[in-house]
């Protein structure tokens, strides 16, 4: 079984600053990290290989320094890791970036059969959740996102079995291969990387394909060219000038609170009050 | 089957660096181990850097090291509750490069410093601990790590991990720091626009300004504070024993909260934005307290071997230094085919009495002693100077004969003619 696993190296989210004069985005400084919903996605499929053997191939497009990412894959147990990148693909949005991806792992199939196709369920930088559908689209592969749970894969008949998270419940889905599957968070955990796949991290010489050997003839589907999207305006959110109340009353009795901020709450909200008085009566 | 190097370093600070690239730039295969996730993610430092000792080590560092602000200004601040009297060096000579002085920020430092040692050919695994040593009777032979698998083998270990240096703790090459030897600070990096410091701190371009403080901000401790302008941000910590934070039982929050508050230090740092809160333990207990060097088989640079010059605000350079001797060291041996015993690696030992490492050690070796009994120099002091500063500038129709006067009692009442001398005396045959 092969599985490919689509990563992205973003910049962590928890520590992008906003700059307080020009309200742009700070990134200088910022540290690279992998999505974090990606390494869900690894992880089962390296559980995957681990169950049924085969091999787990990362790829990822980006800019040069994208090949940690990769590598930081290679150390959890990943076979083989390719980076695509070319100043083609700058500016490429989610269509660009899924027509990329696909044709790479076109060639990818070409060395040796793709079975399944993992992806995270979006992204922390655009959380737009469209590239993984994307690829599945362009490559004809049956389509599952927000997957739970792998439940078992059947190689003979080229079926596989998964749990997905729907609203109010979970559905059981059987599908054919090769398939896409978007990894739902809390998944699994991430296995603690053994000092033979450091060493081999540390070592390993990453592929990296530019737009022709990834197998894209149209420049225009790729880049800033291949990318509808246009991000118009980027803004921090402005504050509120809303302070917080604390509410005390005498002893301080959660009963009295209760009370109290009741009270509050009707005299702001006389509506509220009118509405509990109906259903009561 | 387990991998086996010429060297292990553990660490990827300023001494492990240092020790790592030379090593390799020698052609040894050196493996180096660090706990962050990547070099620098995990090291805190002021941080000031002095060229010299990374000119040895990379001569064309200027190029392309992440440096901020080349220092012009040097102040020294002595303050009181709300005052400070101070002494401001500027000079136009610190503006002709090369520069010798930089303010830096280590997780980008540390980074390039890595980068580069990585050129040179050494092997980097991050996020990885080393628990243990390896020991062949009284030899050091390899590392463990927390990792499946997790046993190398070396014929030499650099220790680089730092101020705690948990390894030889642990080997037994020495005993638990102890709290009067370590020095905890905390610091502060404050986002203010590029004009904006430039304005406040009077500088252009790449110029930047380090102000030292002691004085009544530690509230008696043996400590200081600092604050250092960085190229989009400014940089403000204070630190003091570790002793003496558990005997006043005063936080190091608290301490550099309060310190933040002080009106000669707070228009400084107004309308910035707080991007970054470290603490760090620093190892000052000096020459006296320091660990054995170098055994079979290893060898301690850098904050684990104590090497923090605490007067004159110097490690970093003291850490590449000795990461640069260690591998020297290594390399002689190896090149006269010798093992890396301790008979031989007492070399190292000698290289280190050589430079200006272990003559600045032993310089100081008493100023330690000194400051912890004698408070009054953190304390009294600079509320007197303060006072007596106040008292001639403030034209109130007293004549300047009795204002002398004045000062000198308030002296001669807080200290004695007596204590004055002795403090004196003291101060001199530390700094002699």
């Amino acid at each position: 079984m092969h599985i490919v696993v689509c990563i992205k190296q973003v910049p962590d989210s928890a520590q992008i600053r906003v700059h307080p004069v020009t309200n742009t985005i700070m990134r200088q400084g910022v540290p690279a990290i992998v999505n974090p919903y990606d390494l869900f996605a690894l992880e089962e499929a390296l559980r995957l290989k681990d169950e049924y053997g085969g091999r787990v191939t990362v790829l990822t497009m980006g800019p040069p320094m994208a090949e940690a990412a990769l590598r930081k894959a290679i150390s959890y147990g990943a076979d083989d890791a390719i980076l695509v990148t070319d100043r083609a693909f700058a500016g490429s949005d989610t269509l660009a970036t899924s027509c990329a991806l696909a044709a790479a792992i076109g060639q990818i199939h070409k060395d040796m059969p793709v079975d399944l196709v993992f992806t995270g369920k979006q992204t922390i930088d655009g959380d737009t959740a469209q590239v993984g559908p994307g690829i599945a689209k362009r490559l004809d592969m049956q389509l599952l996102t927000y997957v739970s749970k792998v439940r078992s894969v059947d190689l003979d008949k080229h079926e596989i079995l998964v749990e997905r998270r729907s609203e109010g419940g979970v559905q059981l889905l059987k599908t054919s291969t090769p398939s896409l599957i978007t990894v739902l968070e809390g998944t699994n955990e991430m296995r603690f990387a053994t000092m033979a796949n450091m060493f081999r991290a540390s070592r390993y010489p990453v592929k990296v394909w530019n737009r022709e050997q990834a197998g894209i003839e149209d420049v225009t589907k790729v880049g800033l060219k291949g990318s509808p999207t246009v991000v118009s305006k980027v803004f921090a959110p402005t504050l509120r000038a809303v302070k917080a109340e604390i509410i005390q009353c005498e002893n301080n009795e959660p009963k009295d609170l209760a009370v109290t901020l009741l009270a509050k709450m009707f005299t702001k909200f006389p509506k509220i009050e009118q509405e509990i008085a109906k259903r009561a009566a | 089957m387990a991998e086996k190097f010429d060297v292990i370093v553990v660490g990827a600070g300023p001494s492990g660096n240092s020790a790592a690239l030379k090593l390799a730039e020698a052609g040894l295969s050196v493996l180096q181990i660090e706990r962050g996730e990547s070099p620098g993610s995990k090291n805190v430092q002021g941080a000031i850097l002095y060229s010299d000792a990374l000119e040895k080590l990379i001569p064309d560092f200027r190029d392309d090291a992440p440096l901020e602000r080349h220092v012009i200004e040097q102040r020294m601040w002595v303050l009181d509750d709300d005052s400070f009297v101070g002494t401001h060096y500027r000079s136009d000579s610190f503006n002709k490069e090369p520069y010798n002085r930089y303010t830096m920020i280590r997780s980008q430092f540390d980074k390039w410093f890595s980068e580069r040692v990585q050129k040179a050919g050494a092997l980097l695994i991050c996020e990885t601990t080393v628990s243990n040593l390896l020991l062949d009777g009284n030899r050091v032979v390899g590392i463990q790590t927390d990792r499946e698998g997790g046993e190398i083998y070396a014929d030499a270990v650099i220790l680089a991990d730092g101020v705690n240096s948990l390894l030889a703790k642990k080997a037994g090459f020495h005993p638990e720091l102890e709290p009067k030897n370590v020095a905890l600070a905390v610091k502060e990096i404050h986002f203010m626009p590029q004009e904006l410091i430039e304005q406040r701190f009077n500088v252009k371009d790449d110029e930047g300004v380090v102000i030292e403080m002691v004085g009544k901000i530690t509230k008696g401790m043996m400590g200081t504070g600092f604050l250092y302008t960085n190229r989009e941000s400014v940089t403000i910590g204070v630190g003091c024993m570790l002793s003496d934070f558990k005997k006043q039982k005063i936080t190091p929050f608290e301490l550099l909260e309060q310190m933040k508050e002080h009106p000669s230090i707070k228009p400084l740092i107004q309308g910035g934005e707080m991007k970054e809160y470290t603490a760090h333990l620093i190892p000052e207990g000096g020459y006296k307290a320091m660990p054995d060097l170098y055994g079979e088989g290893w060898m301690i640079v850098g904050d684990a071997g104590m090497f923090v010059n605490a007067v004159h605000r110097e490690g970093s350079n003291l850490a590449m230094t000795t990461g640069m001797h260690a591998a020297n060291t290594l390399i002689e041996l190896n090149a006269e085919g010798l093992p890396f015993s301790k008979a031989n690696l007492k070399r190292y030992k000698a290289k280190l009495d050589e430079s200006f490492v272990m003559k600045d050690m032993k310089k100081y070796k008493n100023m330690p002693d000194v400051f912890h009994t004698n408070p009054q120099f953190f304390n009294d002091y600079p509320e007197l100077i303060s006072n007596a500063a106040r008292t001639m500038l403030t034209v109130d129709g007293v004549d300047k004969k009795t204002k002398e006067r004045q000062i000198g009692k308030s002296f001669r009442q807080r200290r004695s003619i007596f204590g004055m001398v002795k403090d004196t005396f003291k101060l001199w045959r530390a700094f002699e």
